[in-house]
C-alpha cells in the first residue's frame, strides 16, 4: 500500500499569541487563567466572544473539568470542540486539530488555550496520580517524578554520546539569555556556566537548573482562514507542515531518540524546505537532554551528534541558530500544559514581528516542536510544526 | 560493598521518636497482581497466554498482540541495569527523610524496561543484575535491582532492611517458650543475631523442663510471665516490654483432635478459641499501639507481628475439625490485624504450616513438618519480607488444591484428605 501524500494547510492563519503572565504560585484556579487568555484573545482581535465557534483546551488542573466545562464556565457555545491535555505536545496538537476544522468548515474561528494553576502542593499531588503506569511503576520508586526517569535517560544519553554537564549548560546560559530578552518573570538574572555547573543535584546527573520551576499561567492562540485575519487585519502566520507521533520506537529499551525522526521527512516535505531554511527553532525543554535529541530528530544535526552540534553553535536569540527565543520553560518556568504552547506563541510573536527586542534575523520560517506525557518511563508524544509569513 | 551493620548505640529516651510516613501505597486493581505474589516472596510479572510477550507496567491488555489472557508467572528477573540515579530530593515524605535514594533502569532479559530501587552492591551502569520483587513499608510490590551474585553482608543494605523485618539486632517476644516450636524458633532467632528474645511462659510457678532449661541458658533470652488467656497478664506485659518490642511471634497455640462428633460439649472447642483466637486479639490489643509507635525508629524499629496459623486456616480438616475453625478465626483476625498495621509500616505475617511432627499430630501420616523446619521458616519470612508461608510439602499440596478450587478441596477433605 503506498502512502497518500498529506493534504497541505492552504488558506489557514495562525494569529493574535497571547500569555497570561507566570506567577510561581496561585490562588485560582484553571478556570481562571482559561477566562484570562480568552479575553486576551478577544481584546487582541477585536472579535466579539460569540464570534469563537471552536475551542480547544489543554489543562491538567482544570480536572475534574474538560472542555466542555469551559464552555458553560465562560459562556461560549462552539460548534466545535476539543480537550487535548497532552502536556508538552499540546500546543502542536491543538494547531493541528484546529487548522483541519478550519479548513473544513467545522468551525470559523478556533481559540486553541492552555493553561494551568499551581498551588503550593499541587505539584506533588498531581504526579502520583499522572498515569496508570506512574502510580504503579514508577512513583512508588522514590517519588521524584520526572525527575528520576530524565535522570536515567540524560545518563544513558551521555554514555551514548559524550555530551558533558557544559553542553547541557551551554543551551541553559543562552536561554536565559532570551528569557531577560523577552521579560521573563520567573527568572530575572543571567546565568553563566559556573553557576549552572555549581547548583545542587537533583537526581544525578540532573541538577537543580536542569529542571523547570512548575507556575501557573496560560498561553493562547486564534486559528482561523488567511482570508478572515486579513479581514479583521490581524498580523499572522500559516502553517507549512506538521507531524505527530505517539508512542514511537516502544520497543527501544531506554528513550535515545524520539518520534520526530518517523515523520520528519513528510514535515519538511510538505513545507518545501530543509533544516537549513529553518530561521528559529522553539523546542521542548522540560529537561536539557531532550532538547538535544530533538536538534538530532528534526535533522539538524546527525544521530548522537548534538553535544558537538550545540558546541558550535550559538543559541540565543541573536546567534547562529535561535533557540527558544522566549527563553523556553528552563527558564520561563512551566506553567503546565501551557509549557506545551510556549514555543508556538513566541513563533508566533517572531513571525509577526511581535518580539521587541529579540527578534531573530531571517524570521520567515520557524520550526516548533513538542514533546509531551511521561507516562512511565519516556515521553509518548512528539509532534512538530513548521510555520511561515504569509506569501 | 555493603557494610556490616553495627549494633547501634542504645536510643536516648528522651528523643522524639520518628513517626511513620509511609511511601505511596496507590496502586491500580491490576497491579496489584505484582504486590499478591511478592506477598509469598515471588517475583511474577504478566504474560500473555497467545503470545508469550512478557510485559510491565501491569496492563489491561497484551501490549503486543492485545490479547486480554495476561496471567502473572514467575520471573528470573536477569537483566541488565542501563543507568542509575542517586535522588537527592524527593515529593513524598518517606524517601524524603531516607535522602539520598538509589534507582536503576534495568532491561529485563524477558523483555520489558523496569524502574527498580538500587541495592548498594550495584554501582555502575551498564552491569547485569537481578531483579526481584519485594514488598515495601506501606505492603505494597517494588522491585528491587541486586547484584547478579550474592555479596557479604547483602541483607544489611539500608534500603533494603527497610523492605525486609530481619532479626538481627532486633528484640523479639516469642509467646510461647513450651512448644517445641517455640523452643525451636527462638533458638533460630538466637542464631539470626536478635538483640533480646523474651519467651512467654505462662506457668512460671511451675519447675522449668521440657526444654524450656535450654533456651533460657541462651545469653539473650529472657523469661516472661505469659497467659495469653488472661488479659490481665498479657496487659502487665506489655506495660513492661511493649514500648521495646520490635517483633512479635505469636506462636502460642491449643491443638486438640476431633471435630464435633466424637466429643460432648464446647469445653476443649472454647478452650483452642480462648488461645488460638482471643489469645491473639488480646495480645494485639496490648502490643498493638505500642509497635505501631515505633515503626520508623531508626535501623531497629518495630517491624513486625508473626502468626503461627495452620494450612486447616484455609479448609476445615474434619479429623482437627474445631482446631481448624479455631485457626480459620485466627485467619480472619490476622487479615484485620494486617489492616490495621499496614498504615504504620509494620507486616503481619501469616504462617500456614501443614502438620506439625508433635504429640497432636500423633496419627497422622507424613511428610510433617519439623519444628525447626518451621521456625527456620518464620525467620526467612522475616528476613524476605512476606505477608504469607505455607511451609512444608503437605501445605504446599493443600495451597495448590485450594486454589485451584475449594470446594472440591472441601469434598476431599471430608474423605480424609
Amino acid at each position: 500500500m503506498t502512502k497518500r501524500s498529506r493534504r497541505s494547510y492552504e488558506g489557514v492563519a495562525v494569529t493574535v499569541p497571547v500569555t497570561v503572565p507566570y506567577v510561581r504560585y496561585s490562588t485560582r484556579g484553571a478556570h481562571w487563567f482559561i477566562g484570562q487568555a480568552v479575553k486576551r484573545l478577544l481584546d487582541g482581535s477585536g472579535l466579539q466572544k460569540d464570534q469563537i465557534d471552536g475551542l480547544t483546551v489543554s489543562s491538567f488542573s482544570l480536572t475534574p473539568d474538560t472542555a466542555v466545562g469551559v464552555t458553560q464556565h465562560l459562556g461560549l457555545q462552539p460548534r466545535w470542540l476539543d480537550h487535548i491535555p497532552t502536556g508538552g505536545a499540546s500546543g502542536v496538537m491543538a494547531l493541528r486539530r484546529a487548522a483541519r476544522a478550519v479548513q473544513a468548515g467545522d468551525a470559523d474561528i478556533v481559540a486553541c488555550v492552555a493553561a494551568d494553576t499551581n498551588h503550593v502542593d499541587s505539584f506533588r499531588l498531581m504526579l502520583g496520580g499522572f498515569s496508570d503506569f506512574a502510580r504503579d511503576a514508577t512513583y512508588p520508586y522514590g517519588s521524584g517524578g520526572p525527575n528520576a526517569l530524565f535522570a536515567f535517560i540524560t545518563s544513558a544519553y551521555m554514555a551514548r554520546t559524550g555530551a558533558t554537564r557544559a553542553d547541557f549548560g551551554k543551551l541553559c546560559v543562552d536561554q536565559r539569555t532570551n528569557a531577560l530578552a523577552y521579560g521573563s518573570r520567573v527568572f530575572r538574572k543571567l546565568l553563566t556556566l559556573d553557576e549552572y555547573l555549581a547548583t545542587r543535584p537533583i537526581a544525578d546527573p540532573i541538577h537543580l537548573f536542569d529542571c523547570v520551576m512548575p507556575c501557573a499561567g496560560a498561553e493562547a492562540f486564534l486559528v482561523m482562514s488567511e482570508a478572515r485575519a486579513q479581514d479583521l487585519g490581524l498580523a499572522y502566520a500559516t502553517v507549512r507542515g506538521s507531524i505527530e507521533r505517539h508512542n514511537a520506537y516502544s520497543g527501544d529499551p531506554i528513550m535515545l531518540r524520539g518520534g520526530w525522526h518517523v515523520d520528519r521527512d513528510d514535515l519538511y516535505a510538505m513545507a518545501d524546505c530543509t533544516p537549513a531554511d529553518i530561521g528559529f527553532l522553539q523546542t521542548y525543554d522540560d529537561y536539557p537532554v531532550i532538547v538535544l535529541m530533538q536538534f538530532e530528530g528534526l535533522g539538524f544535526c546527525g544521530h548522537g551528534e548534538a553535544p558537538g552540534f550545540v558546541r558550535s553553535r550559538s543559541m540565543a536569540w541573536h546567534g547562529d541558530f535561535p533557540h527558544n527565543t522566549s527563553g523556553g520553560q528552563l527558564s520561563s518556568g512551566q506553567a503546565g500544559c501551557a509549557g506545551g504552547f510556549l514555543g508556538m506563541t513566541e513563533a508566533l510573536r517572531q513571525i509577526t514581528g511581535a518580539a521587541p527586542g529579540r527578534t531573530v534575523g531571517r524570521p520567515t520560517l520557524g520550526l516548533v516542536s513538542g514533546y509531551g506525557m511521561v507516562a512511565y518511563d519516556r515521553c509518548l508524544c512528539t509532534g512538530a510544526v513548521i510555520l511561515g509569513a504569509p506569501q | 560493598m555493603t557494610l556490616p551493620l553495627m549494633r547501634p548505640k542504645r536510643k536516648n529516651p528522651v528523643k522524639r521518636t520518628r513517626q511513620m510516613n509511609v511511601p505511596p501505597w496507590a496502586r491500580g486493581r491490576v497491579a496489584m497482581g505484582l504486590t499478591a505474589a511478592a506477598a509469598e516472596g515471588r517475583f511474577e510479572l504478566q504474560v500473555c497466554q497467545d503470545c508469550g510477550s512478557v510485559q510491565y507496567p501491569p496492563r489491561e491488555a497484551c501490549s503486543h498482540c492485545v490479547s486480554p489472557r495476561l496471567q502473572w508467572r514467575a520471573q528470573s528477573g536477569q537483566g541488565q541495569l542501563l543507568a542509575l540515579t542517586t535522588l537527592h530530593h524527593s515529593n513524598d515524605l518517606f524517601f524524603r527523610e531516607r535522602l539520598p535514594w538509589r534507582l536503576g533502569l534495568v532491561h529485563l532479559a524477558a523483555g520489558p524496561t523496569v524502574v527498580a530501587h538500587l541495592h548498594g552492591d550495584v554501582t555502575a551502569a551498564p552491569a547485569r543484575v537481578i531483579v526481584g520483587a519485594r514488598l515495601d513499608r506501606a505492603g505494597r510490590a517494588v522491585l528491587i535491582a541486586f547484584p547478579p551474585e550474592e555479596t557479604p553482608n547483602m541483607a544489611d543494605d539500608p534500603m533494603l532492611r527497610e523492605m525486609s523485618c530481619d532479626p538481627r539486632f532486633r528484640k523479639v517476644l516469642v509467646t510461647d517458650g513450651m512448644t517445641a516450636v517455640g523452643q525451636a524458633t527462638v533458638r533460630a532467632l538466637v542464631k539470626a543475631g536478635a538483640d533480646i528474645v523474651w519467651v512467654g511462659h505462662a506457668e512460671p510457678w511451675k519447675r522449668h523442663g521440657s526444654g524450656l532449661d535450654d533456651i533460657t541458658s541462651l545469653p539473650p533470652v529472657t523469661l516472661v510471665p505469659l497467659d495469653l488467656t488472661n488479659e490481665r497478664s498479657v496487659t502487665e506485659l506489655a506495660g513492661e516490654i511493649g514500648g521495646k518490642v520490635d517483633i512479635v511471634i505469636n506462636n502460642a497455640e491449643v491443638h486438640r483432635s476431633f471435630g464435633i462428633g466424637a466429643r460432648r460439649g464446647t469445653d476443649v472447642a472454647r478452650a483452642e478459641m480462648e488461645i488460638n483466637y482471643f489469645g491473639l486479639l488480646r495480645l494485639a490489643q496490648a502490643f498493638g499501639p505500642a509497635l505501631k509507635g515505633r515503626s520508623a525508629d531508626g535501623s531497629l524499629s518495630a517491624t513486625a507481628w508473626v502468626n503461627l496459623l495452620s494450612i486447616y486456616a484455609l479448609a476445615n480438616f474434619p479429623p482437627h475439625g474445631t482446631f481448624s475453625a479455631s485457626k480459620a478465626a485466627a485467619h480472619s483476625l490476622a487479615q484485620c490485624l494486617r489492616a490495621e498495621m499496614r498504615p504504620a509500616g509494620l507486616r503481619v505475617i501469616n504462617l500456614f504450616p501443614g502438620p506439625i511432627d508433635d504429640e497432636w499430630n500423633q496419627n497422622l501420616p507424613p511428610p510433617k513438618l519439623t519444628p525447626d523446619a518451621l521456625a527456620h521458616a518464620i525467620v526467612k519470612a522475616l528476613r524476605d519480607g512476606v505477608e504469607d508461608a505455607y511451609p512444608g510439602d503437605v501445605a504446599q499440596e493443600w495451597l495448590a488444591r485450594w486454589r485451584d478450587d475449594p470446594r472440591v478441596l472441601e469434598r476431599e477433605l471430608a474423605v480424609g484428605g
